[in-house]
């Protein structure tokens, strides 16, 4: 705003930070060998669900909750087939529509979910590192209380708490989310805090405020730029575990209404019964939809971590920036 | 920490850790309490439709459920501080006669899914960081992202439909036959810990028996908690490696196989317990899972049941034991990780 700082020169380095901004771009960068190799596999993975959750209408061979087609009840219990290639469930119906369908579901749940703890957790951080005081300690003291505690029982009784009476579709999933948001503010309320805590005495941010730049912009030009950095990654590796915990809450019966979403861990709690005679095709598939999606987001947030997380770091050789005499030759990628 | 004396620095720490757990305990139980209350009040919501309107004002009025909420907020913290959770709504039973009896259901579990955790977890980390990015590394990264990204109960249901369907080699549910069950209830003293309680019976069919009940839900815990540890010790067996005392080592000629073994594995493992502590957590939730895939009537197996009957009474007692728990065991090994690292009394 009114604070104008001196422009600095910019060095090669910096400019090449600035080109690097493209997400996932700058990180593939940094990776080599078997680490991009998880990178590239992970998103790969992620990308496949998407598809599959942004496309389940189309994708999925009949509703999520159909037990039949064309007048013709399915028959239940059936082992794969070419007519139902994971077979059918007690219920009668296809598994395979309800694990695509169930992608859908885990992705709406989790994205709004992680949207949610990072709107709720950020600038609750930020506020309440920058000012300190009484809010800070109660923000504190509650946050840790709920981060000892097991994740799942939070969210659990969360959305016990808020299913009372709710049965709609959107009232489900919101529920759901904001259980799972719960269990995360948190974490992105504690990293964002300490961040701003340790950046609030930099020489850059007294610099601002001894120009006289008010608290907003102090906290929204100065701080938050440098305490957000990491919230990326933390989502990323949250993610896994939030889809997990959906899994539990629906495993456990305290999830999505089994009626307004397909969700795999409510299909697994119910084809625990099946095992008994030997059904297997009603657990199997959608445990290793879980499985594969988890992985696939757990991928991308390890080579992350791996490549932002400088006690991690193993240097390529070719990162070592020499003066430019010496790598005259050669190309300065 | 320059003037104070070691041992004066260390019982300053630990009076300080103590007096942590009192306010997280204190904010848990008060965020239940009123949680759990705006859902209505426990006893409509439990007998709703299944009792006439004037008995549940009367079993309200017994409840003492009719008077102002902050006069019941202060009699339930008096009554937790007392060791009294109150009765449960639905089977008027004593809230902490469940926590006994179902609580060492819940130890038990517990105990041997650390135990396989520990074997597994450990050694295998400290394999992958000693071939970093080798090929032991990439397949035990590999495991460690699976064992973490299986979820408990999907993984309980493949061991139960191979080892329990297909090879019938061991029990697919519950802590032990009913044959055994009912023996052993005639203890004395009864620990409610099945395989104690078999061994004071004698019997040693009976014991076995017990122990095959275990090793599916023993294992399927087990490998979630390993996959972490693993996982941790890998990390900071790594970083270890790079300090510069084990460098020295190095370049002393020390072999690369002792510098692991006597140099960084010990100064790595510390870490990994102050880390333990916040697996606790991971712990209780991941046995909540495997308790309910087992119908393994444990501390988690009976909360659910509780929550589905709507019991909050209940529901309320439990967990405020444990938090209880949780907190005094991160306190345990934050207490164990200050006496063998001096680096943690600051």
């Amino acid at each position: 705003m009114s604070v104008a700082l001196p422009e600095v020169e910019q060095t090669e380095s910096q400019l090449e930070g600035r080109r690097s901004r493209i997400p996932g771009l700058a990180a593939m960068r940094a990776t080599s060998g078997f680490q991009r190799g998880m990178l590239v596999a992970g998103a790969l993975l992620v990308l496949f669900f998407v598809v599959i959750a942004v496309f389940a209408p189309a994708i999925a061979p009949y509703g999520f909750n159909a037990d039949s087609a064309r007048g013709v009840d399915f028959v239940p219990q059936q082992a794969p087939s070419a007519h139902h290639w994971f077979g059918t469930t007690v219920g009668g119906e296809d598994v395979l529509s309800r694990v695509v369908f169930g992608a859908r579901t885990a992705l709406e749940v989790i994205v709004l979910a992680l949207l949610l703890s990072i709107v709720v957790g950020v600038p609750a951080g930020l506020i309440s590192g920058y000012r300190s005081g009484w809010l800070d300690r109660v923000l504190v003291l509650v946050t840790d209380a709920l981060f000892a505690f097991p994740p799942l029982l939070l969210a659990i009784i969360i959305s016990v708490t808020l299913a009372g009476g709710q049965g709609t579709k959107t009232g489900g999933i919101l529920s759901a989310a904001i259980a799972i948001t719960v269990v995360y503010v948190p974490q992105y309320f504690r990293v964002v805090r300490n961040a701003t805590v340790a950046a609030r005495e930099e020489p850059y941010v007294e610099a601002a405020r001894a120009l006289g730049a008010p608290t907003r912009v102090v906290m929204l030009r100065y701080i938050f730029g440098n305490v957000v950095q990491t919230v990326p990654v933390i989502a990323t590796l949250n993610a896994g575990d939030a889809i997990l915990t959906l899994a539990g809450l629906d495993f456990l019966g305290f999830g999505i209404e089994p009626s307004s979403g397909a969700e795999w861990g409510y299909d697994l709690n119910k084809a625990l019964s099946d095992t008994a005679s030997g059904i297997w095709w009603t657990g199997t598939f959608p445990g290793v939809a879980i499985v594969l999606i988890v992985v696939g987001v757990t991928l991308v947030g390890e080579s992350l971590n791996d490549v932002l997380n400088p006690l991690l770091r193993t240097f390529k050789l070719a990162q070592v920036v020499l003066p430019r005499r010496i790598v005259a030759g050669k190309d300065g990628s | 920490m320059a003037t104070a004396t070691s041992s004066g620095s260390l019982r300053t720490y630990l009076v300080t850790r103590l007096l942590l757990v009192i306010p997280m305990v204190w904010v848990l139980v008060t965020l239940v309490f009123f949680v759990m209350r705006v859902i209505g009040d426990p006893i409509s919501s439990a007998f709703a439709g299944r009792l006439p309107p004037d008995q549940i004002k009367l079993r309200k009025h017994s409840a003492g459920l009719d008077r102002p909420i902050l006069s019941q907020y202060w009699d339930y913290l008096r009554g937790v501080a007392h060791g009294d959770f109150g009765k449960a709504l639905t089977d008027n039973q004593r809230i902490s006669h469940v926590l006994v009896v179902k609580g060492a259901a819940t130890l038990e579990l517990t105990f041997w899914a650390l135990l396989v955790a520990l074997v597994v977890g450990i050694p295998l980390g400290r394999v992958a960081a000693r071939y970093r990015d080798r090929l032991p590394d990439v397949g035990l990264r590999l495991f460690a992202v699976l064992a973490y990204a299986m979820p408990v109960f999907f993984l309980g249901l493949l061991l139960q439909l191979l080892f329990a369907i297909k090879l019938g080699w061991l029990p697919a549910s519950g802590r032990a036959t009913t044959n055994t069950e009912l023996a052993i209830q005639n203890v004395s003293p009864k620990t409610n810990i099945y395989l104690i309680d078999s061994i004071l019976y004698g019997n040693s069919s009976y014991v076995v028996d017990v122990l095959k009940h275990s090793v599916l839900p023993a294992i399927t815990l087990g490998l979630l908690v390993a996959g972490i540890f693993l996982r941790l010790v890998r990390v900071n067996l790594l970083q270890t490696l790079r300090a510069d005392y084990v460098e020295a080592a190095r370049a002393r000629g020390v072999p690369e196989r002792r510098v692991v073994r006597a140099h960084a594995f010990r100064n790595a493992l510390i870490p990994v317990v102050t880390v333990m502590g916040l697996q606790i957590a991971a712990l209780l939730a991941g046995a909540v899972l495997t308790e309910t895939t087992f119908e393994w009537q444990g501390i988690g197996y009976t909360l659910t049941l509780y929550l589905i009957r709507r019991d909050f009474v209940a529901v309320q007692g439990i967990v405020t034991a444990i938090a209880l728990i949780v907190a005094i065991m991160s306190f345990l090994i934050d207490v164990v990780a200050a006496i063998v690292d001096p680096r943690v009394r600051y």
